[in-house]
């Protein structure tokens, strides 16, 4: 009895560290995140709700705010699919196959992380605006690329490439090709093995790079702001209506502001939602697995 | 034949990984591909399932020329090195993979998977996942998947290499039934002569590229085609001898050589080849029992010469005890017959019995 205790001390030793430790660095950890990240998402509730739950409806029921949103939908359900299938093919490129220039594309995918979206957002005014250099081609054809929806969108799909591709290339990566080459000695076509078994194994970081890719398409405001050119009920975002808002002459117009602040903060809350119980559907399914043993 | 690989080569941009094998496979025969790792054993059987194309030469499975088969069309089943189990589908998913792809109708597919999950014994672990099976339960779900489709031929890639010695031994038995039983034509890599002997009907020898050698273990073993199947096969003694007038001598060992020119030459010999007495005065040689391997019923020794030279010796457990032998025991010994070697790569001699006056054999034909 004895004995057994004194080896349980013994093999946790290695691992463990001293009491005070362990709190001191739970309790950094703690503080952080309560600071950072807690009281700031509770205070953009607190401050939607301050004038009441009838004020918080009517702001987010504002035409203009209707738009808004409905602009940043459109803006997410173009450019989160076209980043979907763009990750996807790039990361199975990239992790599946050696082909000269693949550093290159590795760096050229990280670009959108390197540019300050600000810079990026000029980059295409200066190519597409009225005195760009496609300016005055777009003119003559009627195609309004800068300050209208076009430009948002391609800003947006620059600021929010990176995304998927990032999480999946080390996923598939590190999954390798040899369950696709059994897939292929079983007789399934590339297809049918991107589809069966590609990827289903690469799905929760998938999952994740879209939940990512999607926040960022909602909720990007620098880029866009370059290139909207903040027409009110035509090419404001969620994000700059927000500014608008909290920049507007009243006190009510800053409560509207984190009123509609609060969506994106909910949207962010689902979004984490989903991928938690989506985790916790998988585990207990391993888990009945586990124990259908005879 | 099942399987006819004729001139197949493969480049590897300047590395010629495979070079100029030609072998046959007869319907119904389980065969070894063995060969030191890097030989190139590995891509010989991923060029027959189609996972790599030959550079040159032409394979045929059950008479049709594959070369320009899909993997998908060449009706082959193949079991990689790590299982390669789909992590994300269930046992009994990962089995009726290759059906379903198939369009199999739904209950002929679960009659064909309760027929293997019964034939691999691995009742119970339907839906478990991959991650939550063990190493010799995985590797059976891997077999079972990759027969599902009744394949024409059932390819093993390193089969038993990830496994611990016990479930090795396990499995290797696993294979042998399991060929008998379906009596599909089978294929397996492996490095290991052990394995190879004792499961092939036939073994396939691959060194550096080339084929050395194809006959059964017992061929290869007594008859191998030259030095390098010769002591990749079993354990060789390999001594340099300087011949000078008919008589070849090293290190106080003496053979007679009345055909080779004056020289340095090379033989070998096989371990039981070597016979051993506690009577000093039995064989012509005296040495002292350096150390004893125990390999079962048999046993190896080591002899060290009083020049510093060691022979291995091969003897049985009931032998040992009988002549009370122990490390470090002096004993005498001679060299019943050796083969002269020629360079690697090439042709060995005859085996060549050496004529001693001394009559009598003890450990004979161990």
């Amino acid at each position: 009895m004895t004995g057994k205790k004194q080896n349980r001390k013994k093999s946790q030793r290695g691992s463990e560290e001293g009491t005070l430790t362990k709190w001191i660095l739970t309790g950094i950890a703690l503080t952080f995140v309560t600071l950072f990240l807690l009281l700031p998402l509770i205070n953009v509730f607190a401050q939607a709700f301050r004038n009441g739950f009838k004020f918080y409806i009517e702001s987010l029921s504002d035409p203009d705010t209707l738009a808004a949103i409905k602009l940043t939908l459109l803006v997410a359900v173009i450019t989160v699919p076209l980043n979907l299938v763009f990750g996807v093919a790039a990361s199975w490129a990239i992790a599946k196959f050696n082909f000269p220039g693949k550093p290159f594309l590795i760096t050229l995918i990280d670009l959108p992380f390197a540019v300050s979206p600000v810079v990026a957002g000029l980059m295409f005014v200066v190519l597409f605006g009225r005195s760009g250099y496609f300016g005055e081609w777009l003119d003559q054809r009627d195609i309004t690329i800068i300050f209208a929806v076009p430009g948002i969108v391609l800003a947006t799909l620059f600021v929010t490439f990176p995304f998927v591709a990032r999480e999946l290339i080390p996923v598939m990566q590190a999954t390798g090709t040899e369950q696709e080459q059994a897939a292929l000695t079983l007789g399934a076509s590339g297809w049918q093995t991107f589809w069966y078994v590609t990827l289903p194994s690469v799905k929760w970081g998938l999952l994740y790079g879209v939940i990512l890719c999607n926040a960022r398409a909602m909720g990007e405001f620098g880029a866009v702001s370059v290139v909207s050119g903040h027409i009110t009920g035509m090419t404001d975002t969620i994000p700059l209506r927000v500014e608008k808002l909290y920049h507007g002459a009243s006190t009510a117009s800053g409560v509207a502001a984190f009123a509609v602040a609060s969506l994106l903060a909910i949207l962010a809350l689902l979004t984490l939602l989903i991928k938690t119980w989506m985790e916790w559907r998988t585990e207990r399914a391993h888990a009945a697995a586990q124990s259908s043993t005879t | 034949m099942s399987i006819e690989l004729s001139n197949i080569g493969k480049l590897f941009g300047d590395v010629k990984a495979v070079d100029n094998v030609s072998f046959s496979v007869k319907e119904g025969e389980l065969i070894a591909l063995l060969g030191p790792s890097g030989g190139g054993k590995t891509t010989v059987l991923r060029m027959i399932a189609g996972l790599e194309m030959p550079t040159s030469g032409e394979i045929r499975i059950q008479g049709k020329r594959v070369n320009d088969l899909s993997v998908q069309q060449r009706n082959i089943g193949f079991v990689f090195q790590n299982y390669a189990l789909f992590k994300t589908m269930s046992v009994y998913k990962n089995i009726a993979f290759g059906l379903k792809i198939k369009k199999w109708p739904r209950h002929e597919i679960e009659q064909r998977v309760s027929e293997l999950v019964e034939l691999l014994e691995l009742k119970g672990l339907e839906k478990r996942y991959p991650h939550q099976l063990s190493g010799g339960q995985r590797q059976r779900v891997a077999i079972a998947r990759a027969l599902a489709p009744k394949p024409g031929v059932l390819l093993l890639d390193e089969p038993f290499g990830a496994v611990d010695a016990k479930i090795r031994q396990e499995l290797r038995e696993w294979l042998v039934r399991l060929h008998h039983d379906l009596n599909v034509t089978t294929l397996f890599v492996t490095h290991d002569q052990e394995e190879a002997m004792e499961v092939a009907d036939r073994i396939v020898i691959i060194g550096r590229g080339k084929l050395e050698q194809i006959g059964s273990p017992q061929e290869v073993y007594e008859h191998p085609n030259n030095e390098f199947v010769a002591r990749f096969i079993g354990v060789m003694n390999v001594l340099e001898l300087e011949v000078q007038n008919g008589t070849g001598r090293t290190g106080g060992l003496e053979f007679p050589m009345s055909n080779v020119p004056d020289g340095p030459a090379r033989i070998g010999f096989r371990p039981y080849a070597v016979q051993v007495s506690n009577d000093l005065q039995q064989y012509r040689y005296n040495a002292m029992l350096r150390r004893t391997y125990f390999l079962g019923v048999m046993l190896r020794l080591e002899l060290e010469l009083p020049s510093g030279l060691t022979v291995r010796a091969r003897i049985t457990k009931e032998d040992y005890s009988r002549l009370g032998l122990e490390d470090g025991r002096q004993v005498s010994f001679q060299i019943k017959q050796y083969r002269l070697l020629a360079r690697e790569g090439m042709p060995m001699g005859q085996e060549m019995p050496v004529k001693y006056d001394l009559p009598p054999v003890i450990a004979d034909n161990i």
